[in-house]
């Protein structure tokens, strides 16, 4: 399918505004209850009301329990880790998921920064995107600090791919 | 109701002195020249009989030399002062300075060990290390990667080394060690890593493993005698560290070792906490978890455990029973006892007779602990020694997939590993302390080894309805179990407290400045703003005829997490942000010995 066509044939579908340019934030649709960017990106949707979609909601517990405790709260970053919610938005989708998957290093007389490579790990895995569009979501300062109070419902598809992810 | 109890034991308090193996760290510690021990004395004091600075004059104190250590992130622990020597650990890579006291401080040796970088990301919360250890003319350090390391002091060459854990399945260390008799007695980290917690003690002269004693698992694992091994005065009976779990949990179980450790060499005793059951999710581990945050005294020559006491059956919050235990011998209900006195994350302080193992006091230190009403102080009764959990604060009832708001202590607890000091002068200990609340939300998650195993959301803020700051420095009564009086600070207080017989009392905070206050009533005397935000805990020695007083600066740690980009209070709702100040607003990461004296 033609990609404009299709762009306008999904806006037409949700009812999602369509951005006028093409950027790495805005939602250009969505389906099952997740948004994606007119790049086919993961990103986060908040309402008028500041309701969150459920990755963002899912991704702020899920940085709280594995991202935390080097990257600080809320993406803001430790004494000697970076803040999440600045890489999110610097970084390409596809290089934070490298990261995240693989780890980076940066060991030097005057740095000691290490980070583990989560692929093994289904507790990061299985909900990468969450994290993601919530430290983006962070990061383009459309959700606050704190945790989000409220939220979209969670779509049976989420939760059946949560569980075949989990194998639960 | 604090019951007491006579003791019939109460002879051995005035046992003869008895020749040890190792005479030499004794001797030591009992010059008050030096500072032979992290934790000041194998009672867990943390006070100096020097005087020359005191509190007439203590306001005139200057900063005598500063060393910088080249590594920056957390620095936790002290230096050590043998002689004319000073040993200056840093944190990750875990580099060892022998310095030179009569000489300016010049570097007379130093030691860097290999360590693989992907050991760093498997400490939970920064690359701390609380220090090395002395005796017998070596030097002992316990680094990130549980490799345990004599040197030689006079030169800094290896004498012997041994692999206590494996860092591929989360197994860390954060902890210095002890040296006593014959032995080096070593903890370990990971309890956010499904780690199984354990105690191992080496041969002080080969390194070879003498005994080890897990947290959990099978009777011959934990070192118990089932018959004579008490709780609270009752045998522990068979299987006691595994029938408290569901299933093979015990073998992912926590409970691990990395606070401090204190020792009564008169009983053979060897006292220390275990931390918080894997994972933070309660609801993913039934039952008490036992011997997860655990007071635990075992004879120091075979690991066979004495007592046990359980502080906090079943974790719903992640309150670590790994702080100090500070052994002392005071009057309490009319007759003189040795005591054990405990700080526990969980904001109760617990005043123990450390010989029976049983529970004289527990009250709370900070106010704002709301999690429990009170523990059960009546031995009649089926809940003794436990403490009632509130309710609408338990994670547990309150189930998995739900945030439960407003507990307080945060998970940091009312008080971390920093350790208190005690004065016999005043006979009151002096407490660093945490005045923050938490919202905890457990949520099932799955065990891979050597990935984090925590299973809960966090959001902490500074107590309500308080001071507004994040800590308080406090004078504690552990006969009573009653607050003499309370420091406010805007901060938690990060920073180990020393105390002296010039009746100062000093403790860093995380803004970065040593303060020097009055041991009866508080009154600041002094302070001083160093280069970075203090974790690490003040130490004092005499050279020269003249007395200083050293910290070590470089924030980080725990508090190097949640305070850096300060915390925030979601009960604001939408648009608090930033509500409370950023400790960035303050300081930034450093490395640096301050040494402070009186001017000449």
């Amino acid at each position: 399918m033609n990609y404009a066509i299709r762009l306008v044939a999904i806006g037409l579908v949700t009812g999602l505004p369509i951005a006028a340019t093409a950027d790495n934030l805005t939602a250009a649709y969505s389906e099952d209850g997740r948004y994606y960017t007119d790049d086919d990106v993961p990103t986060y949707n908040i309402g008028e009301d500041g309701t969150v979609d459920w990755l963002t909601y899912s991704g702020f517990r899920r940085y709280h329990s594995e991202c935390h405790v080097c990257h600080g709260p809320e993406g803001e970053g430790s004494t000697y880790a970076p803040a999440l919610k600045v890489s999110a938005i610097d970084m390409d989708y596809y290089d934070f998921v490298d990261v995240v998957t693989n780890g980076i290093q940066k060991v030097s007389a005057a740095e000691q920064s290490v980070m583990p490579g989560f692929g093994e790990n289904p507790n990061v895995m299985c909900y990468l995107d969450d994290i993601y569009v919530y430290l983006k979501a962070r990061g383009a300062d459309v959700v606050p600090r704190g945790r989000p109070p409220k939220k979209e419902k969670k779509s049976d598809v989420i939760r059946e791919d949560e569980n075949a992810c989990l194998g639960t | 109701m604090k019951k007491l109890m006579l003791l019939t034991s109460g002879i051995a308090l005035c046992a003869a002195t008895m020749a040890f193996a190792n005479d030499d760290l004794i001797s030591q510690m009992e010059n008050p020249a030096q500072w032979a021990i992290q934790t000041g004395d194998y009672k867990n004091q943390r006070y100096s009989q020097l005087d020359q600075i005191s509190a007439e004059n203590v306001g005139d104190l200057q900063v005598a030399w500063t060393f910088s250590t080249g590594v920056l992130r957390g620095h936790e622990g002290s230096p050590l002062v043998i002689g004319d020597v000073m040993y200056v650990h840093t944190p990750f890579p875990n580099i060892v300075y022998a310095l030179d006291l009569a000489n300016d401080g010049k570097i007379l040796w130093k030691y860097e060990p290999k360590q693989d970088p992907n050991v760093i990301p498997v400490m939970c919360c920064d690359t701390v290390n609380r220090g090395v250890a002395y005796a017998e003319g070596k030097i002992f350090l316990h680094q990130a990667d549980t490799k345990v390391v004599a040197l030689d002091a006079g030169t800094g060459a290896v004498v012997w080394e041994v692999q206590n854990g494996d860092p591929s399945i989360g197994e860390t260390n954060t902890a210095t060690v002890l040296p006593i008799k014959d032995k080096v007695i070593v903890g370990i980290s990971g309890g956010e890593f499904g780690v199984r917690g354990s105690v191992t003690a080496y041969d002080m002269n080969s390194g070879e493993q003498v005994w080890r004693a897990y947290s959990m698992g099978p009777d011959e694992d934990i070192l118990v005698d089932p018959e004579k091994t008490t709780h609270l005065g009752t045998p522990v009976g068979a299987d006691s560290g595994t029938n408290t779990w569901e299933g093979d949990q015990w073998t992912i179980g926590g409970g691990t070792t990395w606070g401090w450790y204190s020792a009564d060499l008169e009983e053979n005793l060897m006292y220390y906490g275990t931390g918080n059951p894997s994972t933070w999710n309660p609801a993913q581990r039934p039952g008490d978890n036992r011997w997860s945050m655990t007071i635990m005294a075992r004879d120091i020559d075979t690991g066979i455990a004495r007592w046990f006491y359980q502080m906090t059956p079943h974790d719903e919050w992640d309150y670590d029973g790994i702080n100090e235990m500070i052994l002392t011998e005071q009057e309490i209900g009319g007759e003189t006892r040795k005591l054990l006195t405990h700080f526990d994350r969980n904001g109760l302080a617990y005043t123990m007779d450390r010989v029976t193992g049983e529970l004289l006091v527990a009250e709370k230190f900070d106010p704002a602990v709301n999690w429990t009403t009170g523990v059960e102080m009546d031995s009649g009764k089926e809940e003794y020694g436990r403490p009632y959990v509130v309710a609408q604060y338990s994670t547990e009832q309150n189930g998995e997939d739900v945030n439960s708001t407003g507990i307080c202590p945060a998970a940091l607890g009312t008080k971390d590993q920093q350790p208190a000091a005690y004065s016999p002068k005043t006979q009151l200990m002096y407490v660093p302390t945490n005045h923050v609340c938490m919202d905890y939300e457990p949520f099932r998650v799955s065990y891979t080894a050597g990935q984090p195993y925590v299973g809960a959301t966090l959001a902490m803020y500074p107590a309500p309805d308080s001071h507004g700051g994040m800590g308080n420095f406090i004078a504690w009564d552990n006969v009573t179990g009653e607050i003499k009086w309370s420091i406010p600070e805007q901060f938690s207080v990060w920073s180990g407290a020393l105390a002296t017989a010039g009746d100062v009392v000093f403790y860093g905070t995380l803004e970065g400045y040593l303060k020097a206050i009055h041991a009866e009533t508080g009154e600041e005397l002094y302070s001083f703003k160093t280069p970075s935000g203090i974790i690490g805990n003040v130490m004092t020695y005499e050279s020269g005829g003249k007395q200083y007083v050293g910290i070590l600066s470089g924030v980080g740690g725990w508090a190097g997490i949640g305070l850096a980009a300060g915390l925030t209070n979601p009960n604001d709702g939408l648009g608090a942000v930033g509500g409370y100040a950023a400790l960035s607003d303050y300081t930034a990461l450093g490395g640096q010995l301050t040494v402070f004296a009186l001017p000449n």
